[in-house]
């Protein structure tokens, strides 16, 4: 008997992490994939937290068995039809999937660091992201960093910022931003770190001692305050403004190289999806699952399914162990 | 820098500016401070480029300096703002321009809170006819005066008899442009390039030569900040503000800083003569200091106005470098020459500042 098909929408980690549950539980999962390579971001980062397990081994474990999942590069969804049956997927290369359980898991954008202007990214060109350091520690190229000796890290960029129009908080970059000042530290080690943050939103296990090794053994400065602006002298350094909450004081400061901690975002086809699937999204533009405590990997409508930051940020863990989550909940629904 | 990421930011913060037909209200300080500059203005429009540009003697004051000094209540303040609009409605226009950075900045926090807030809109409408039995319409569009010299720049440098060029090196004049706090800082839509970047005095300075300089307290206060300079105890923070500017764009000597608001000039000249005397220091070339032009005597003076008729006499420093840089064409004994060639009284000369 023909294995049954189930769909999964975006090849990031989760989804990927889905389709091989299925295909473990016995299902032929159809992955389709945006880009023109699987596995999301995790694809342009270097380490992760807490351990610093290099990104690219884990990317490599999770497509490294692909066998019995069928996947497609470069797939824009055109339209998805419901029916009693289930779900037709039409993408834009001329296929049309059939499909009982549609599962979604688009993941996030990164906020676009240029629309906080105040930082002056894409103007100044010391001004990096927490994705662009990711790259240089893979491939430690990138003409922007030139043995900075002083460096800042801006957490809540474009997160819990109203301004930015995102309240909420994006829950990874605290954990980010002590992995990246640390490494960094490594680097350079002559190098003065400095961390500008509102509070520090680190609740893992292991997180809090990576924070303690990032001031007791890197010397991280961690200053609770936010930067106001960031204008460049004329030698070309960085001129930073920011206020220390707890001494009171503003702060003026030249540094060489800034690196901001953009937030996380709904996926771009997170607002098509909706459309065309009808899912609830919240205030933050995420998906709304159908019960965010007891069902949260299901949207109201049976037979689809949701796992991964496409409903919130989340890390890496959380997010594989909703994609399994997820693919039995698929079983179980299509088991009745 | 990465000026394309400059213009990316300048190509989204445009806004609609119409071409013709403009109410125009003056600045309360600028009328005492730089008189000749809005006049510069007005011939600009009128006589250089034909537009309809309409003022009428009946209008007040903003209320600006009172709001922010927190002297009348905001619905008092909105109240002389309908007022305004009722003169520009009974003059038959639509389009509202005006002189100060401030009443730019009042108005547009004034028509924010009547969209808001539509029944407070019906409280001033109730409270205009109360007083004084008039009725106005919203403008249809709001721009602050530069926002005009801005759209025409480029008419202008067409018919510009210089450039802001050095003619002794051919390099472009090195411009320190500062925007007033109140165009752009509130309502960053409101202003040509947003409150970040500002592009309408970038724009004009390119347009006609100049090189403009990114410093890194380009964002700074001038120093006037209402509160700062009118409550005289606070002072010392005026001038340290402007010191902490000049301070920050001396390592890039820049040949004028060009304003758009009317106490940023003012305080931007004047405190140089200040600093110079309570710290020996000066900032331009040879003891000199560096010369601040309103945008109205920059164009004036693009176009070939003799310098003496746009007001640059009134500043307290000396413009003859740049003039002269520039290659204006100037007669230094008629500087001091008021209407029909009558002899104006002569300002002393300054101890550690050179005014030529």
């Amino acid at each position: 008997m023909a294995k049954e098909n189930v769909v999964v929408i975006g090849g990031g980690p989760c989804g990927i992490e889905v389709a091989r549950n299925l295909r473990d539980l016995g299902y032929t999962p159809i992955l389709l994939e945006q880009q023109s390579e699987l596995g999301g971001h995790l694809r342009l980062w270097d380490r992760l937290f807490p351990e610093g397990v290099e990104a690219r081994k884990v990317l490599k474990e999770l497509t490294g068995d692909l066998k019995g999942v069928k996947w497609f590069t470069d797939v824009n969804i055109e339209s998805i039809q419901k029916s009693r049956k289930g779900y037709t997927v039409n993408v834009d290369t001329g296929m049309s999937f059939q499909t009982k359980a549609l599962v979604v898991t688009t993941g996030f954008k990164l906020f676009p660091a240029e629309n906080k202007q105040e930082y002056g990214y894409n103007i100044y060109e010391r001004v990096i992201t927490n994705a662009d350091l990711e790259q240089y520690f893979h491939t430690r190229k990138d003409p922007r960093i030139q043995n900075p000796k002083t460096i800042g890290f801006v957490h809540c960029v474009g997160s819990r910022d109203e301004k930015a129009c995102n309240r909420q908080c994006s829950k990874v970059c605290c954990a980010t931003a002590v992995k990246q000042a640390s490494e960094i530290k490594e680097l350079f080690p002559d190098a003065i770190v400095y961390c500008f943050y509102m509070d520090l939103r680190l609740f893992g296990r292991s997180y809090e001692d990576m924070y303690l090794t990032a001031q007791r053994k890197y010397g991280v400065r961690f200053i609770r305050g936010r930067v106001s602006e960031v204008s460049e002298d004329i030698d070309g350094k960085l001129f930073v403004k920011a206020e220390d909450t707890l001494l009171g004081k503003p702060m003026k400061m030249k540094l060489d190289l800034l690196v901001l901690m953009t937030g996380i975002l709904p996926g771009d086809s997170t607002k098509q999806l909706s459309e065309m699937l009808k899912i609830q999204t919240g205030e933050d533009g995420f998906f709304t699952p159908r019960d965010t405590i007891l069902e949260p990997c299901m949207a109201k409508d049976g037979g689809l399914f949701m796992a991964g930051t496409c409903t919130g940020p989340k890390t890496i863990p959380e997010t594989l162990s909703e994609a399994r989550a997820a693919a039995i909940q698929v079983h179980k629904y299509l088991s009745k | 820098m990465l000026y394309k990421g400059k213009q990316k930011i300048w190509a989204d913060y445009q806004k609609e500016i119409p071409d013709d037909h403009w109410f125009y209200v003056r600045s309360c300080i600028r009328q005492n401070f730089f008189p000749a500059s809005e006049v510069t203005f007005l011939r600009i429009l009128r006589d250089e480029l034909g537009k309809d540009i309409y003022e009428t003697p009946h209008h007040t004051t903003c209320g600006g300096i009172a709001y922010h000094q927190e002297c009348i209540p905001q619905e008092t303040q909105m109240t002389i703002i309908a007022r305004q609009f009722a003169l520009m409605t009974e003059a038959g226009y639509e389009n509202y321009a005006c002189s100060c950075i401030t009443s730019f900045g009042l108005y547009c926090e004034t028509l924010e809170t009547w969209h808001e807030m539509p029944e407070v809109l019906e409280r001033i409408r109730e409270n205009l006819w109360k007083a004084c039995r008039r009725e106005f319409n919203i403008p249809k569009y709001l721009a602050h005066s530069s926002d005009l010299v801005y759209k025409f720049r480029n008419e202008i440098a067409e018919k510009a008899k210089y450039r802001l060029v050095n003619r002794y090196t051919g390099e472009p004049l090195k411009v320190v442009e500062h925007i007033g706090c109140h165009y752009a800082k509130m309502f960053p839509s409101k202003g040509v390039g947003g409150a970040e970047y500002p592009y309408v005095l970038v724009g004009m300075a390119e347009s006609w030569g100049g090189n403009v300089i990114d410093y890194p307290e380009r964002r700074h206060c001038c120093g006037y900040g209402f509160r700062q300079y009118h409550v005289k105890a606070n002072r010392g923070y005026s001038i340290s503000n402007t010191h902490k500017k000049f301070e920050s764009m001396e390592p890039y000597h820049p040949d004028f800083i060009v304003t758009n608001c009317p106490g940023c000039p003012y305080f931007l000249d004047r405190w140089q003569y200040v600093i110079a005397e309570q710290t020996g220091k000066t900032y331009g070339g040879d003891g000199q200091g560096i010369p601040v032009l309103t945008y109205e005597e920059m164009a004036g003076l693009v176009l070939g106005y003799n310098p003496w008729d746009i007001g640059m006499q009134t500043h307290q420093i000396a413009v003859e470098p740049l003039l002269d840089k520039i290659g204006v064409e100037y007669d230094e004994s008629k500087k001091y020459l008021g209407t029909g060639g009558k002899p104006l009284p002569e300002p002393e000369f300054p101890m550690n500042i050179r005014c030529c």
